[in-house]
């Protein structure tokens, strides 16, 4: 997996935070990510974040289900299984329609549930790092990734003119038990380097 | 560029307004002529069924907005302050529409319009078992009573609400205090005026404008499935004004967000309906009862077949797919046209609801009317609803900027 190399500053207040998102944006480093013990709203927008396709997963999940439930239906009480329900016709779609229904619902919900376990990268036992445990409590931690043009001592000292309180650089392993999260490995191996 | 506070009427907004009114009182006379003036009980029926659909319909719409006010009112909302100005001043056309609507609704009762409630026929109910049984709820005096009792309940209500609102306007409540004293007053307003919609509305008011029109059949769902109907058309009513006023440079503080907001309203309300009218279809469909079914005979595969699943496709289909997506709610062009697009399919809800019925004929054959003059009607109300919201916005600031809570709407973030 690739280590990376991340600048970080905790911030305890969300008018300090939201200037500071785009302060940093403007000067042009890359933030990795700003980590939050609630959701703050706005505050994906101020990152610059595009929106999230779950939705769209979530549509082609329901129809999904909704395919499924009228084809096994259609199968089962037309092909396979021929009942007379009071005489009305094999193919009694008013019917299944309830089915269809909780089986679109089913489909989605569960399709959507793992899908955002897979993009947050939750899974059983898989251990998450904090870069700062006091982002899960009552502070902002935001961090900046580094790329080879950064200037780690020019950075630590812009975040705290902006308000960050304990600035530091920082070592994380980025991706996953499946490592396919990112697979640029090389760029920052050589942990000896860094500016301590 | 400063706020535009207050609303001024356009000349083109209210020359459109007056000549669909003409077009409205066109059709009306054009009906009249047509069959309204002639001998045939089921010729006149005719011409009243076409006034009773359009006046219901429109005054059920126009009431929604109300609902909407009590309804996010007593939820203690505060998303919808930015533009409450353009619901109060649609909900101000109900006392207009509740004149019309009463006035046409008596005139059939006591003008002898048997085809259309055959209950009103005394002598016809006396040799009629079910009916009689049902004596005591349908029958002229309680359905007239009802009925006024209920336009006047909602006029002044809504006036009572109205009133709260504006008494701010050159107000300013200072303390906290003052604020939750005022907070807790709208609230109790608020409470009558949905107590009062649930009790006509939601369950009972329907059954008699317009389920009685098949005095024989019933539905419990019934109320629900109207309500579901000029609900999801009213809010469509509140996104259509929002977005006139916005183009016109007004509602500055209303954005895409509360666009959005309203969009979530018309999408899920339209599944809410379907929802209703599923439900109410599936089981009599299922239990197959002869005196159940013989409500749906005309309607889904009789002579009403194309309406009833041309509303499907565009009280149903359409939301669901066209405003699914964040980016439709918050297009303009979408949301004007999905708008539009549901206030004419419950419009066809309702032409389906009182039909058939009074379009049935000695024979027991069910014709569909010709539809051109119906649509001449509802253009008429249309205007009148256009004319009179125009005229109400003009009262008041179109800002509510003193209510207690219009911060929240300000900063409102979806």
């Amino acid at each position: 997996m690739a280590v990376k190399k991340f600048v970080v500053g905790n911030f305890d207040d969300e008018a300090v935070l939201f200037p500071a998102v785009k302060k940093v944006r403007r000067a042009g480093y890359k933030i990795h990510d700003v980590f939050t013990p609630f959701p703050i709203h706005g505050l994906d927008h101020a990152m610059g974040l595009r929106d999230t396709s779950l939705h769209t997963a979530g549509f082609i999940y329901g129809i999904t289900g909704t395919t499924t439930a009228v084809s096994f239906i259609t199968w089962a009480l037309t092909i396979d299984w021929q009942l007379n329900f009071g005489g009305k016709p094999f193919f009694s779609l008013p019917a299944w329609i309830p089915i269809t229904f909780e089986l679109t619902v089913l489909f989605a919900a569960v399709g959507m549930v793992l899908t955002f376990c897979y993009l947050c990268q939750l899974a059983p036992f898989v251990k998450k790092d904090h870069f700062n445990p006091r982002s899960t409590d009552d502070t902002f931690v935001m961090a900046l990734e580094c790329t080879e043009k950064t200037n780690e001592a020019e950075a630590l000292s812009f975040l705290q003119s902006l308000g960050a309180k304990d600035v530091k650089v920082d070592y994380k392993e980025t991706g996953w038990w499946l490592g396919r999260y990112d697979k640029d490995t090389k760029r920052f191996e050589k942990k000896a380097e860094a500016v301590h | 560029m400063s706020i535009r506070e207050n609303f001024v009427v356009p000349k083109r907004y209210n020359t459109i307004a007056i000549s669909l009114m003409v077009v409205g009182i066109l059709a009306i006379v054009g009906l009249y002529v047509t069959s309204g003036s002639k001998e045939s009980e089921h010729e006149q029926a005719r011409f009243w069924a076409s006034l009773l659909q359009n006046s219901v319909y429109f005054l059920l719409v126009v009431n929604a907005s109300m609902f909407f006010i009590c309804a996010t009112t007593l939820a203690w909302g505060g998303w919808q302050m930015a533009f409450r100005r353009v619901t109060e001043a649609i909900s101000a056309v109900v006392p207009v529409l509740g004149v019309i609507c009463g006035a046409i609704l008596l005139a059939v009762v006591f003008g002898g319009q048997h085809a259309i409630y055959h209950w009103s026929d005394a002598h016809h109910v006396e040799g009629d078992p079910t009916l009689l049984h049902k004596k005591g709820f349908l029958n002229p005096v309680f359905f007239s009573v009802v009925t006024v009792l209920t336009i006047l309940l909602w006029s002044v209500l809504g006036w009572k609400m109205r009133q709260l609102s504006r008494s701010l306007d050159n107000n300013p409540l200072p303390t906290v205090e003052e604020r939750k004293k005022y907070i807790w007053k709208n609230t109790v307003w608020a409470a009558v005026y949905i107590v009062v919609f649930s009790l006509t509305v939601m369950s009972s008011l329907p059954w008699l404008w317009l389920m009685s029109i098949d005095a024989h059949w019933y539905s419990t769902m019934y109320s629900w499935y109207t309500f579901a109907s000029t609900f999801v058309a009213g809010v469509a009513l509140i996104a259509l004004f929002v977005v006139f006023l916005k183009n016109n440079g007004y509602l500055e503080y209303t954005n895409n967000e509360h666009l959005h907001d309203i969009g979530k309203f018309m999408f899920a309300f339209s599944v809410f309906w379907t929802y209703l009218w599923f439900s109410q279809f599936m089981l009599i469909w299922y239990a197959n009862i002869p005196e159940e079914t013989v409500y749906f005979k005309p309607r889904a595969e009789g002579a009403y077949s194309g309406i009833f699943w041309l509303m499907f496709l565009i009280n149903f289909l359409a939301p669901l797919l066209l405003l699914m997506t964040r980016g439709a709610k918050r297009n303009y062009g979408t949301i004007t046209f999905m708008a539009l697009l549901i206030i004419f399919g419950h419009w066809l809800d309702f032409y389906q609801m009182v039909f058939p019925s009074p379009m049935t004929d000695e024979k027991g054959v069910t014709h569909v009317p010709m539809i051109l003059y119906d649509f001449g009607v509802a253009l008429g109300f249309v205007g009148l609803i256009m004319f009179s919201v125009g005229r109400a916005l003009t009262k008041a600031p179109l800002l509510a900027k003193n209510h207690p809570f219009i911060k929240e709407s300000l900063i409102h973030h979806t």
